[in-house]
Parts: C-alpha cells; sequence; structure tokens
C-alpha cells in the first residue's frame, strides 16, 4: 500500500519562470518525508508536480523524471487521473465540497472511481473516518454538510477523504497551517499512524512539527528572489536538525536566515 | 446638531478628571495634573479619545442614510400596492361584464355587446411557449457557459462571452421581424418533416398550414432567453472556489467530473436563479410572439402547426382597438400573468430554499 517515490532532475515552470530547478530525491515507501524551506523556495511547487497538480495551472510545465516504484508518472501513455488516485493530496486549507454532506466528502473520490453500492461505500466511510480519527465525533451526522465542521474536523475529513480511494502516497501541503495547536497536534498524530499504511510526503513552515513527525527533512532554499528553488540538502530528519552538512540549512533552522 | 460641540470640551475634562485621581498624589496642584493631558493629546480631542467617551450623535450621515435608505425600500412596497389596486380596480367591472367563464373559455372578444373572454388558452400557451423555451435554451445555456468558464481558453472565453452578452442587447422587436421573415421557412420546413415522419405523436400531428408555431415561438424566446442563463451561469461558475476544483482532480476527477462534483453543485443555486430569470423574461416576452405565433384561441399540444398565443402577445395584439371593457379584460389577463410569474418565483425560491443548509455553509 505504499511506493516509494523518486524525483530526477525535477524542474518546474509557471510560464517563462523557473520555480524548482534540478530537485534529485528519493522518499522511502511508509515514511514521512517533510519538505522545508523558506517562503517562495518551490516546496509546493515540488509537492505539486508528485501528482501532477502543479500542470492544472495555465502555463505551467514539468520537466525530468518522477517515478512512483519505476513507474515515471510524466510517462505520454500514463492517465493522469490514475495518478493523482494513486498519489492522493490533502491541501494547506480544509476544502470539504460544501454542497456534499460529511458521508458524500469522504465518498467522493469512490464515486469518480464507479462505485455506487451502498454498502461498499458505507463500510469505505467508516473505515477511512475511524482512519482519520473523525469518525467518534462525526458518525451521529453523517448527513450534515462537510462546510459545518470545525476547521480541524474539516481537515481530518479532507485527509479521509484523501484516503479513502487508498492511494499509495498522501501529499500534504502545509496541512496544519491554518489549523489551532489542538487541531494540528491531531493531524500530527494522525501522521505517525498513517505512515503504517501510506508514504507521506509534507510540506510545512513548522520546524517544530517537521522534527516532530517526519523520518526525513529535504531543505530547500532559493539564492534571491527570481531564482528557481533548489534542494540544499536532503538526510534523517534528526541530522538535519542537530548536525546538518550545509551551513545554509543550519542557518535556517537556527533562525538566522529565511 | 446641539450636541456636537460639546464632544471636544467632554474630552478634555475627562481626561483632567482620570489623570488627577488614579495618578496623582490629592495634595497635587491642578495646573501640575493638568500638564500630562496635555502633551498627550493636545485639546483632548485625539482619534484615539483621550478622556470620557463623547455621546453618540442624534442626527447625523448615519441617520440620514438610514432614512433615506428605508424610504428607498418602503418605496418598493407603496408602487407594487398601487399597481396591484389599479390593476384590480379596472379589471373586476370587465370580469363581472364577462357573459363566459373567464378560467375555461376559449376565445377572446371582449368588445362586443355580450362580452366573452376566458383566459385558460392564454395562460396555456405562455406557459408551454415558456417552458419548451427553458427547455431548450438551458442546456445550450449551460454548455456555453461551462465552455467559457472551464474550456475556453481566457482571450477566447473573454470575446465569446462579449458576443454573448451583446445578444442580450438585442430589442426583442427585431427577435420578432427576424423570427417571422427569416426564422419562419427553416422551421416550416423542420415541421413538415417532423410532420412526415413522426406525425403519428401528437406534438408533430396536424394537417398544416406549419411554420406560425408555438416550436417557431419557443426557438425565437430561446434564443432570447439564451444570453441571459448564459452570463449569469457563467459568472456562478467563475465563482467556485479553486479549492474546490483542485480537490476534485487531486482525487482524480476528469475534467468533466470535476465540473460535477465541484462546479455544477455549487452553482445550483445560482442556476436556478438564472432559469428563473430567463423564464420570468419569457413568461413577459410581449412583441416577438405576437409577431410569430399564429394566434389562435385554443388549448392544443400541437407544436407544429399554425396557432398558439401568450397572455402579453394577446395584450399586445387587442389592446389597439380595445374599449373598456375589452381594456379591462386585458387587465385581468395581466394580474392572471403576474401570479404566474409569482408561483414561478415562489417556487425556485423554495428549491434554493430546501438546501439551504448546504449553501449557506459554503459562503
Amino acid at each position: 500500500m505504499a511506493k516509494r517515490v523518486s524525483a530526477s532532475n525535477v524542474t518546474a515552470y509557471y510560464g517563462g519562470f523557473k520555480a524548482i530547478e534540478n530537485i534529485n530525491l528519493t522518499v522511502e515507501p511508509k515514511t514521512v518525508t517533510a519538505l522545508i524551506g523558506p517562503s517562495g523556495c518551490g516546496k509546493s511547487t515540488f509537492l505539486r508536480s508528485i501528482n501532477r497538480m502543479h500542470e492544472v495551472l495555465p502555463g505551467a510545465r514539468v520537466e525530468g523524471s518522477l517515478t512512483i516504484d519505476d513507474q515515471d508518472i510524466y510517462d505520454r501513455d500514463v492517465d493522469v487521473t490514475a495518478v493523482r488516485r494513486t498519489i492522493g493530496m490533502v491541501f494547506q486549507r480544509p476544502n470539504p465540497f460544501p454542497t456534499m454532506s460529511i458521508f458524500e466528502n469522504v465518498v467522493a473520490g469512490l464515486k469518480l472511481n464507479g462505485v455506487r453500492k451502498k454498502s461498499i461505500l458505507e463500510d469505505a466511510a467508516e473505515k477511512a473516518l475511524r482512519a482519520a480519527n473523525l469518525w467518534g465525533e462525526v458518525k451521529d451526522r453523517l448527513g450534515k454538510p462537510g462546510a459545518g465542521l470545525s476547521g480541524g474536523q474539516q481537515q481530518r475529513l479532507c485527509i479521509a477523504r484523501t484516503i479513502a480511494v487508498e492511494p499509495q502516497v498522501v501529499l500534504m501541503d502545509e496541512p496544519c497551517s491554518a489549523l489551532d495547536p489542538i487541531s494540528t497536534l491531531a493531524i500530527e498524530d494522525l501522521m505517525f499512524q498513517l505512515k503504517d499504511k501510506f508514504t507521506i510526503i509534507i510540506v510545512t513552515h513548522n520546524m517544530q512539527q517537521a522534527a516532530r513527525v517526519s523520518d526525513r527533512t529535504a531543505f530547500f532554499s532559493i539564492e534571491k528572489t527570481g531564482d528557481p528553488g533548489r534542494l540544499i540538502e536532503y538526510d534523517n530528519t534528526q541530522k538535519i536538525f542537530s548536525n546538518p552538512s550545509v551551513k545554509k540549512t543550519e542557518d535556517y533552522i537556527t533562525g538566522r536566515f529565511g | 446638531m446641539g450636541e456636537t460641540p460639546h464632544r471636544s470640551a467632554d474630552a478634555g475634562t475627562g481626561g483632567t478628571r482620570v489623570t488627577q485621581s488614579h495618578e496623582w498624589p490629592a495634595g497635587a496642584s491642578a495646573r501640575v495634573a493638568e500638564a500630562p493631558v496635555s502633551t498627550r493629546s493636545p485639546g483632548g480631542t485625539g482619534l484615539g479619545g483621550g478622556g470620557a467617551l463623547p455621546r453618540s450623535r442624534k442626527f447625523g450621515a448615519e441617520r440620514a442614510f438610514r432614512g433615506l435608505t428605508l424610504a428607498a425600500g418602503t418605496a418598493v412596497l407603496v408602487i407594487i400596492a398601487a399597481i396591484a389596486i389599479f390593476l384590480v380596480a379596472k379589471a373586476v367591472p370587465a370580469l363581472r361584464a364577462n357573459t363566459e367563464n373567464f378560467w375555461s373559455y376559449e376565445g377572446w372578444s371582449p368588445n362586443e355587446t355580450e362580452p366573452k373572454f376566458g383566459i385558460g388558452a392564454l395562460a396555456f400557451g405562455t406557459v408551454l411557449s415558456s417552458a419548451l423555451a427553458l427547455l431548450i435554451a438551458v442546456p445550450v445555456a449551460l454548455g456555453i457557459a461551462l465552455y467559457l468558464s472551464h474550456y475556453a481558453p481566457r482571450r477566447l472565453g473573454t470575446a465569446l462571452g462579449f458576443l454573448v452578452d451583446l445578444l442580450a442587447a438585442v430589442p426583442s422587436v427585431v427577435f420578432g421581424l427576424w423570427g417571422r421573415d427569416v426564422f419562419s421557412s427553416p422551421v416550416r420546413d423542420f415541421s413538415v418533416w417532423l410532420n412526415h415522419h413522426f406525425g403519428w405523436i401528437p406534438l408533430f400531428g396536424g394537417d398544416g398550414p406549419f411554420g406560425a408555431s408555438v416550436m417557431l415561438g419557443a426557438l425565437v424566446l430561446a434564443i432570447m432567453v439564451l444570453p441571459i442563463i448564459t452570463s449569469l451561469s457563467r459568472e456562478v461558475f467563475l465563482q467556485t472556489p479553486t479549492a474546490n476544483e483542485e480537490a476534485a482532480l487531486a482525487l482524480g476527477a476528469t475534467r468533466w467530473e470535476m465540473l460535477r462534483t465541484a462546479v455544477l453543485p455549487y452553482g445550483r443555486p445560482g442556476i436556478i436563479a438564472a432559469m428563473m430569470l430567463g423564464l420570468g423574461r419569457a413568461l413577459g416576452e410581449t412583441i416577438a410572439l405576437a409577431l410569430t405565433l399564429g394566434i389562435t384561441f385554443g388549448i392544443s399540444f400541437n407544436l407544429i402547426q399554425n396557432g398558439g398565443n401568450t397572455i402579453a402577445a394577446n395584450i399586445a395584439n387587442a389592446f389597439g382597438e380595445a374599449n373598456e371593457t375589452g381594456r379591462g379584460a386585458l387587465i385581468a389577463s395581466g394580474l392572471v400573468l403576474f401570479a404566474i410569474t409569482l408561483i414561478v418565483n415562489i417556487t425556485a425560491r423554495a428549491i434554493i430554499y430546501r438546501r439551504r443548509e448546504f449553501t449557506e455553509s459554503a459562503a
């Protein structure tokens, strides 16, 4: 249920602007990898290129190769919707479908895959909501609108929606930046549980969070505004936060820069 | 207005008193006590309000504006009431003079010495032609709106959107003349073809003549309501939060599935509102239908034979030669049209209200 993600020489553009250049990194299955770095350094762009969401924006494109278990997701014959089903994504702001109930939100991905049978959908919804630690809070009001939940609950609902389709990899783009500390803690706990089944890659601005939840950390940075983002250092989280090999990483994590 | 000048004076004295009682020993002189006040906010009228809070104003722009908006709101009610009273007062004598049943009689001759007129056929024709027009226009309009908002390159979308809006600016009499003189002949050919192949369906039966039919009227109406529905739906579709569209795409939706999962449900209340505006225009449309319909006074589901009539078209056709009773009869028919529009609007509101829990939390 989890796959290895490998990027080699990934370069991404927004129109004429080169946002990231020559990113090389491999993420092992069933681990949590944190992408950190100052604003505008391309960590979100890199994350979005892993499930081909980057190209949704007009003029955006990706060069280089990205593989999951040796299959190139940018291969011409690969169905982009299949890529996104295999590599799920949780966004910065909770974005449940406002017109759908909690239940409908969780099973939205399954319905897109053609699952119609009520009993299957119900089982899958319960399983996903339990995995997202939300079942106890919502089991009596599955028919209520998903947008009526609190921010932290909405984000867990979005995580449930993402894992309901049983992806191999889960990408999280600053999933806690719009949440209070208690909801943040709930989601960090959840990441610990989820990494038994999924490969997780998370972008975060919160370095304590990166240190708490991740096994490996990748530090991205830019020389100056307008330059493409580059991968500066990628290592075990413990090493990055205690004894980084690059001076720039040390400056960043100690707060001297960025 | 008398309250305003006191503001600065109140603030000044209040400030002094507060300073005296809290920060200075009882023995300190008043002169010393005043010093910090004047350095902090000269005159005691700083924007932050040093000292006691001034009283609220009794009169001022706030109240004047409130009064103006209230008056504007009331004016709507007064105008509607005045129109209703006028219409009822004119209609009642004519309805009394009617020698046939107003609801069921199929014909319109209120100018005779024994006036006979009935609304049934007209109301039926109004609803039939409008419903048909909506049935044709809505799928096309939604298709155009989705294309403009989510498929077309931005420049092309803007240009096409402008053209659609331009279509809305064409006067209805132009549509009417075009429908009668140009569009009627292809519709007649198509009607003959329909009659030949599908004549066994009552909708397309009859022996002719064909052309100036409900179908022609409905098609012209459909073209007229198309731009309203298109541009409103396009605006609604463009307002779908990008976050929701991305959520659908990230779940592995194709573009059409994304539209179905995120865009269409989000835009539902807006689509209904657009349809109702379109229906409102179709129900009230006068001259285009007066020019294109065959003007008969019977209730028939036949779409392709010459015939059809609507309340508004009948008012346009008959008002010129109407006498006192005739005008009263037409006004009575106008009241019925008003009632139909009201029912349509209430139904639409009810549909939107039923899902309010979901649409309100969306905002």
